[in-house]
């Protein structure tokens, strides 16, 4: 297999976070630690004028988990070798028998997808659901969405179905680490 | 309406910190209780036998709360511990729909293992509502409510017995509701209520329209429409029923247009819609009247379907003595009272820009078929029974009745499709043949003598007697749920009104604090059942049991037969069977009437949905459509009744008028307390709780915070900043909540989610922000129904 990542569509998600609880619930994720995380956006403005309503409001949510990017930050601020991106398909891992707890690599990670578990007094992150993906399913939090605004596979087919746009407005440039994401934005003409 | 682009989503790039500071959910947020590991329970360790292994087996089970979808809930049971749970994600082989949860069923696990269960029966020990409590067993917990139940029968006769309005178990075959309900009805009888906080103005205006609340297609239907206008709805959040959202969708990958008409932008705008258009609370009637004063001025009415199939549009077709002043037609060019309801006249009440409101007519009339779908809380207002007959003039007025991918409007229920509803659990018959009307119970606490037709009265000329004792399942109505909060306390409080009250839920609740004996109950993972969506959608889902019930919980059915045995009536409460009886009983009563394959318990367990044989398509007044005078309505008339001649004949013209009319709503826009109280405070529903259920869950108060929306110039006036913790008041009380600062609401009008518990502090306010502190407890006009959405305040900074 080859590069695995995620599609994005921003167009049908209304930010409900079915996908951050079924997340929450199949790693056990205590409250704070977000693999999965839904972030709202919002721009322009819903004024009156005259006694009567204007608005240029665009509102979408972005749910993003892990970017499992090409250039993943986190594995090269990472002084243990703990976070690493493994061959097969590119899916960035911890590994608990190195890590060390020092953070490092939520100081790298421009999209705070690290999540430090203070009970292991260790780093966790989205691992694409390897288990699940194991027994030929969805990682739970695609399976979740009930707009269907998620999906999972490798990235050259998603790119090739959705387009490459992996940047919106919110998130920080796609140059720096080369995210596997496909987003089709939510703009309202 | 033109959006403008500033900038546009595309390419503007923020930094990491700026990213991380807007992105406030990866900030820890303050939940409330304890925080919850999975870390076994000791007092909870019981389970079913034969999971006891430590391979992960999935049972499918759902849930029965107040919340008009059911979804299939997969529960994954290891070591006799439920581990996660997960949901349908295929379509069903017959093609149905996948009935995928939403965020709230993606909870269960830690509502079921909360550690804030009740465990045990209780009695109070402080005063009423301070909510002391002292453990005690079963029998004597049993033995208490058999002997109250005793006295106060005795003493003020069967009509003094009240069964609260509640819905937290409440779509089974046996669910709480009906059993606290049969309990009742055989041992003397009790005061019944009519209606609902849900949809009793719609569910009273409809029939009067259609002769039925069931006004809509199945949900498939939708995937042919045109336009779909979601007026205060929001089926993005609220499930009124899950297949819906599958064909919304389907809709808008045809080519569907879809806007959303709220004061708010809901989940369903950004993600459901092309389109947001906002609006004022409570002015909704006085839109569709201009749409409607639109598409008739300019033609685009369709003239023989009214001169057909409906009653008053013109003075063609007025019941006979009715002057030709009070059709639809003259009170659209203001023939009566001089006013001409044009966009110009609906642009000042409505804050909607006049060439909106054409824009939007015009859309609806000429892009067939097309639904104009209405929510709900456009009829939790004032004189929120107008809100569905100004949806059902425009959908006649366009023809979208009885036809593929149209949508009769108003209330709109399935209809034509199978029904599940068929349980014969609760046939005792009431002895007591009054009632009220559900949301005017706290009068009938401290006035019910002195109620009357007037007050909603129905059955009896007036009441004997007071309501003295209250059983409350499975709901949180007789608090939380019901308006005014602080004037229900006090009604509540007094031991001499309401003389016992007996609660039974899962959490220690508002409402529960106010309970004489405090019942623990089970939650759907350690219950039977077959359940019933909102709407006939034309399945029903099982209920499984895959825990046995934790601690010292118990399930309604068992404690309602319980007390039944202490009174006598045991054999006749259960009618020889046990719960799981009843669902053998319940598949031999569909197999009989809907479905000859109905699957047994046994087997609905192993597919945990069942969809009845059924059309893919059903279309409401398809047969009326196609021929009037052989398949006629069951109205008076047999049509659609536009003008209802029983309406008329009530004679209360002014609230509650013959056709759809706009009134101003006291507590609306139009009232001069806005001078004082300057913002319209409105509700919604929530999309982390379903009303009051969930609101002390971690994880879903770390998804969605309990806020107030405001706009920012509303904000700016009163120097309060996102975040900032706000003081909300009227008359009837003060909360405190922080606020969200947004452009998401129109200026004028703030917005807190309904349902989270009251919690006071030693002042009396409300810290948590719960709406019904504010919201007020006066009934509508015509259903005697909730105005939840009616409101003013005033905010300031706290
Ligand atoms: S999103 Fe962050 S954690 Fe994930 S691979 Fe990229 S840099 Fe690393
Ligand atoms: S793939 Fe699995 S671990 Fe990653 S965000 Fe989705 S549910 Fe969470
Ligand atoms: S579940 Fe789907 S719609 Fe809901 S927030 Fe996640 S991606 Fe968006």
């Amino acid at each position: 297999m080859g590069q695995v990542g995620f599609y994005i569509n921003q167009a049908k998600c209304t930010g409900c976070k079915a996908c951050q609880i079924a997340c929450k619930d199949k790693n056990d994720n205590k409250v704070g630690i977000l693999f999965r995380r839904v972030y709202e956006f919002e721009e322009g403005i819903s004024t009156k004028v005259n006694g009567v309503f204007k608005t240029s409001l665009q509102s979408a949510s972005l749910s993003i988990s892990c970017n499992h990017c090409d250039n993943p930050k986190c594995v090269q601020g990472c002084p243990t070798g703990a976070m690493h991106k493994r061959e097969s398909d590119g899916v960035v891992l911890v590994d608990h028998e190195k890590c060390v707890g020092c953070k490092y690599c939520t100081w790298n990670c421009p999209y705070g997808a690290p999540q430090f578990n203070d009970d292991l007094g260790m780093m966790t992150k989205c691992d694409t659901c390897l288990d699940l993906r194991e027994k030929g399913e969805n990682p739970a939090c695609v399976d979740a969405c009930p707009f269907n605004a998620l999906e999972f596979g490798e990235i050259s087919e998603l790119r090739a179905a959705y387009g490459t746009i992996n940047e919106v407005s919110g998130l920080p440039s796609a140059k720096f680490t080369n995210p596997n994401i496909v987003i089709t934005p939510n703009i309202k003409e | 309406m033109k959006k403008e682009k500033s900038g546009g989503l595309l390419n503007q790039k923020i930094g990491r910190r700026s990213f991380l500071k807007w992105s406030g959910a990866v900030a820890a947020p303050a939940v409330l209780g304890t925080s919850i590991g999975f870390t076994k329970l000791k007092e909870a360790d019981t389970v079913l036998a034969e999971s006891k292994d430590s391979t992960e087996k999935i049972y499918y089970t759902s849930n029965g709360n107040n919340c008009g979808g059911r979804c299939v809930i997969k529960a994954h049971v290891k070591n006799g511990q439920v581990v996660r749970i997960s949901t349908q994600i295929k379509e069903e082989e017959n093609g149905q729909p996948a009935l995928k949860a939403c965020v709230r069923g993606r909870n269960y696990r830690n509502m079921t293992y909360h550690p804030d269960r009740l465990k045990y029966p209780m009695k109070r020990v402080g005063k009423r509502g301070e909510g002391k409590f002292e453990r005690i067993s079963w029998d004597e917990a049993i033995d208490t409510i058999a002997s109250e139940m005793k006295r106060i029968t005795k003493k003020y006769g069967p009509a003094s017995r009240y069964s609260v309005y509640g819905w937290g178990n409440g779509y089974g075959v046996t669910s709480d509701i009906s059993s606290v309900n049969k309990l009742l009805a055989l041992t003397g009888g009790y005061l019944n209520y009519r209606g609902n906080y849900s949809s009793f103005q719609t569910g009273t205006a409809t029939p009067t329209i259609y002769g039925t609340g069931s006004s809509g297609n199945s949900y498939s239907s939708l995937a042919y429409s045109k336009v779909i206008i979601l007026m205060a709805h929001n089926p993005g959040a609220t499930v009124f029923g899950t297949t819906m959202r599958t064909y919304l969708m389907k809709a808008r990958e045809n080519g569907a247009k879809i806007i959303v008409v709220d004061p708010r932008y809901s989940e369903s705008a950004k993600g459901l819609a092309d389109e947001w258009i906002p609006i004022k609370p409570t002015t909704d009637t006085a839109l569709m009247d201009a749409m409607a004063y639109v598409i008739y001025t300019e033609g685009l009415h369709d003239q023989a379907f009214l001169d057909k199939y409906c009653i008053g549009f013109d003075e063609k077709t007025l019941p006979e003595g009715i002057d030709a002043k009070e059709s639809i037609k003259a009170y659209l060019l203001g023939e009566k009272d001089g006013i001409k309801k044009t966009p110009e006249w609906a642009e000042k009440i409505t804050g909607m820009d006049r060439n909106t409101i054409k824009y939007l007519a015009r859309l609806y009339a000429t892009n067939k078929p097309g639904a104009l779908m209405l929510g709900n809380g456009g009829q939790r207002h004032a004189y929120g029974e107008q809100h569905p007959r100004g949806g059902a003039l425009l959908a006649c007025m366009t023809g979208n009745v009885g036809v593929l991918g149209g949508w009769a409007s108003a209330k709109g229920d399935c209809a034509g499709r199978p029904s599940g509803w068929q349980s014969r659990f609760s046939s005792a018959t009431n002895p007591v043949e009054a009632s009220i009307s559900c949301f005017t119970f706290t009068d009938a606490i401290f006035r019910g003598t002195e109620m009357t037709a007037e007050d909603g009265l129905q059955g009896a000329d007036k009441l004997d007697t007071n309501i003295k004792l209250i059983f409350n399942f499975s709901g949180n109505a007789l608090l939380n749920q019901h308006s005014d909060i602080n004037r229900t306390k006090e009604i509540l409080a007094d031991e001499s009104k309401a003389e016992f009250i007996v609660v039974n839920d899962i959490f220690m609740t508002p409402s529960a604090k106010y309970a004489d004996i405090l019942l623990p109950g089970t939650t759907f993972l350690e219950r039977n059942d077959i359940l019933n969506p909102w709407s006939d959608e034309g399945y029903v889902t099982v209920q499984q049991k895959v825990l046995e019930p934790l601690y010292e919980c118990r399930d309604e059915y068992e404690v309602c037969a319980a007390i039944a045995k202490k009174l006598g009536v045991y054999d006749k409460f259960t009618e020889g069977k046990t719960r799981r009886e009843w669902m053998d009983d319940y598949v031999e009563a569909v197999r009989e009437s809907v479905d000859p394959n109905f699957p047994s318990f046994d087997e609905l367990c192993k597919k945990g949905v069942h969809f009845f044989p059924m059309d893919d398509i059903t279309i409401a007044f398809e047969d009326f459509v196609k021929d009037p005078k052989v398949n006629p309505l069951s109205t008076p008339t047999g049509k659609i009744e536009l003008f209802s001649k029983t309406v008329w004949d009530m004679n209360q013209h002014d609230e509650i008028p013959a056709i759809p009319k706009y009134i101003a709503a006291w507590e609306g826009p139009e009232d001069p307390l806005i001078e004082k109280y300057p913002l319209q405070l409105i509700g919604w529903h929530f999309v982390r709780r379903c009303h009051s259920i969930h609101d002390n869950q971690p994880w879903l108060e770390e998804a969605e915070k309990q806020v107030m929306w405001m706009n920012p110039i509303d904000a700016k006036k009163r120097n309060i900043k996102d975040s900032d913790k706000v003081k909300v008041f009227n008359d009837r009380g003060t909360i405190f909540i922080p606020v969200h600062v947004t452009n998401k609401i129109v200026p004028g009008v703030i917005a807190v989610p309904q349902g989270a518990w009251h919690s006071a502090d030693k002042n009396g306010n409300d810290v948590r922000g719960s709406l019904n502190v504010l919201t007020n407890s006066r009934p509508t006009a015509w259903a005697k129904a909730n105005p939840q959405h009616t409101n003013l305040a005033e905010v300031e900074k706290a």
